[in-house]
């Protein structure tokens, strides 16, 4: 293992669910992830943003292991094949869920709940599994006394610190966050959001972070992909995202943020929805609501990536095709 | 009779506790003239849906209003019987609701649900109430509404359903439209879609709006007025535009704070985000001061002591604060 090897990377992930059409009808196959490639490097932040039904939860699932995956392949820390070995997985990758509400066993206490993994994990020596509680709950913002109490007792952004300190404590190199503060107040987003800063900085752990929310992945990441029915349609430095987007998608998720500081500022407005995953459309899965689209996207099958700079790709034809037009 | 639509006095909801009453919403003044487009924010558990309900009459034990008035165009809701409530609910008053799938009946035809509103506030009959409605389908940019109209709910898409609520709501053309978290369960590329839909509509016949919201960034965007509630308090109001630019509650600051904008990090750096501290108080432990003084970065010594008075912001608003007496 050398150091330059990604915590994570994805090689043409494929994730297909059958699906039942209905009596009669037969089978169909509901591509959520279509092909995805990705890197995640060390201590890095990766952005993943899309609209709901895009993948993007798909593909966190099969990260985990949540979900069996048709093809491609999935390599933590360079090692594709795991075997039986799933405690040893665990110990590379973890998970904080949307909703802290219902992602906490509200029968165990929180010491409980983060001793079990370390118990699991090796941690045989009582007092030291309290210690590591007690200095975990501490890093998470909480008072150490918090392991004896019961996840009810908690506000719903302490119920989050609190997850976010199970998934730290078996000290994994990669962190899943699937819309970890959209559940949350206002007012609480800041504390949650400043507090997984502060711990990538301090423990060097890679973040995958899922979310709609593009304000909070501009906040947060170092680079961000953004994917559309199953597919990667543009990744990048987060800089080259937001003052240099290439694709019409990124441009237009972009445009529909509503900027309070400019308020005269029109919005853009996207042409109809998403269309479903089990009917993607020919060529270019974006030229329905494309405001661009031409001959090439329509008829011109998936467009490959075009590397704009070092770290900036995009998948559109305007890039390629459209440039000589 | 003054031209406003919507007249909140003095409200306060209280909570009936064994006998006692706790106010959830307390002293809540204001009010909105016809075309007005009125935001009401806020965190969860802090009055406004309660405020958006007690207008429409449709509060429920152990939730009741205690104190002050609710006119609409003159009328004060409280002194309706339950019939004529009914027929001003609809007709004058209309709700759109955060989930469309909930608020619509699963069991009958999107046709049916919105040519109900025809027959029961305009007596027509079954055949005049399905033009009326194929009509009030086409109004909302559903394509293909006269097929459209056969649909049931789940045929639908979220967005999609979001614009029958719509229709519904405002087939017998209100004088107020209460629009309550009405995108915050679709996708962003829709929500411009939808908002400017409401917009619109309203624009047209002059329907006054209430926008309860948390996204204090939507709602700057697209008000004539912002109204900030906490903990049960209307604690600012500003003119939509300087709501934003210059919050003057340490509230209202600490929510523009605490929100990771688009553009920010670029020319702020990926400086922490002002948090917060502390969490919002349950009704029940609501003190005798400010109920912010808590959290408050500036609290004085007698914040905790006795509830500020709404005062006049001399650039016009209302504060509910010591720091402005």
């Amino acid at each position: 293992m050398t150091e330059a090897e990604p915590v994570l990377r994805l090689q043409d992930l494929k994730v297909h669910y059958p699906v039942r059409l209905g009596h009669g009808f037969g089978k169909s196959m509901l591509r959520a992830v279509d092909g995805v490639s990705l890197d995640i490097g060390r201590g890095e932040c990766l952005g993943l943003v899309g609209e709901s039904g895009c993948g993007k939860s798909s593909l966190a699932q099969a990260v985990m292991g949540l979900v069996p995956v048709s093809s491609g392949r999935i390599a933590l820390n360079g090692r594709e094949d795991w075997g039986a070995d799933r405690l040893a997985r665990a110990r590379m990758v973890q998970m904080v869920f949307q909703d802290p509400f219902s992602s906490l066993n509200p029968r165990q206490s929180i010491g409980q709940s983060l001793g079990g993994p370390l118990k699991l994990h090796g941690v045989t020596n009582r007092s030291e599994r309290e210690d590591r509680v007690a200095t975990m709950l501490r890093k998470v913002g909480l008072n150490p006394d918090a392991a004896g109490r019961h996840p009810h007792e908690f506000s719903g952004g302490q119920r989050q610190r609190i997850a976010i300190a199970r998934a730290l404590i078996v000290e994994p190199q990669l962190v899943v966050c699937d819309e970890p503060v959209s559940a949350l107040d206002v007012s609480i987003r800041a504390q949650i959001i400043n507090l997984l800063l502060e711990l990538k900085d301090e423990l060097g752990v890679a973040l995958l972070m899922i979310s709609h929310d593009l304000g909070v992945v501009e906040h947060m990441s170092d680079r961000i992909a953004v994917m559309y029915l199953g597919r990667i349609v543009e990744e990048g430095d987060w800089r080259k995202i937001f003052t240099a987007p290439a694709h019409p998608y990124t441009r237009t998720l972009i445009a529909s943020i509503p900027d309070p500081a400019r308020p005269d500022a029109g919005w853009e407005r996207l042409r109809g929805e998403a269309p479903s995953a089990l009917a993607p459309p020919a060529g270019c899965a974006f030229h329905p609501r494309c405001a661009q689209a031409f001959g090439a996207c329509r008829a011109g099958g998936v467009p490959e990536f075009t590397g704009l700079a070092d770290d900036h790709r995009a998948r559109c034809h305007l890039l390629t095709e459209g440039a000589s037009r | 009779m003054s031209d406003d639509v919507l007249r909140i006095e003095d409200l306060t909801i209280a909570l009936r506790v064994e006998g006692r009453d706790h106010p959830a919403v307390e002293g809540v003044n204001l009010t909105i003239g016809r075309g007005e487009v009125v935001g009401l924010v806020g965190e969860s558990g802090c009055g406004k849906s309660l405020t958006a309900l007690s207008v429409a009459g449709l509060l429920t034990a152990p939730m009741h209003v205690s104190n002050g008035r609710i006119l609409i165009e003159g009328q004060d809701v409280a002194r309706l019987s339950n019939r004529s409530l009914r027929s001003l609910r609809g007709d004058r008053i209309a709700m759109i609701f955060q989930e469309p799938m909930t608020a619509l009946n699963p069991l009958m035809t999107i046709g049916d649900q919105i040519g109900e509103m025809f027959v029961l506030h305009r007596g027509l009959g079954a055949r005049a109430a399905r033009k009326a409605a194929i009509a009030a389908l086409d109004r909302v940019q559903v394509p293909g509404a006269a097929r459209r109209v056969d649909d049931y709910p789940h045929q639908l898409s979220g967005g999609m359903r979001q614009r029958v609520m719509i229709a519904i709501a405002l087939a017998c053309d209100p004088a107020l439209l209460i629009a309550d978290e009405p995108t915050t369960a679709l996708d962003v590329t829709i929500q411009a879609e939808i908002i400017d839909l409401i917009l619109e509509l309203c624009r047209e016949q002059g329907t006054a709006v209430l926008m309860i919201s948390h996204d204090l960034g939507l709602v700057a965007r697209i008000c004539n007025r912002v109204a900030v509630m906490y903990a049960g308090h209307l604690i600012e109001e500003q003119a939509a535009e300087r709501i934003f630019l210059s919050p003057h509650h340490p509230y209202t600051r600490g929510l523009v704070g605490a929100l990771p904008r688009l553009g920010r990090r670029l020319t702020e750096g990926q400086a922490a985000l002002t948090e917060i501290p502390g969490t919002v108080p349950a009704i029940l432990d609501y003190g005798a001061g400010c109920r912010f003084a808590p959290r408050c970065t500036r609290v004085m010594a007698h914040c905790a002591a006795a509830t500020p008075e709404t005062t006049q912001l001399p650039q016009g608003g209302r504060i509910r604060c010591f720091l402005h007496d």
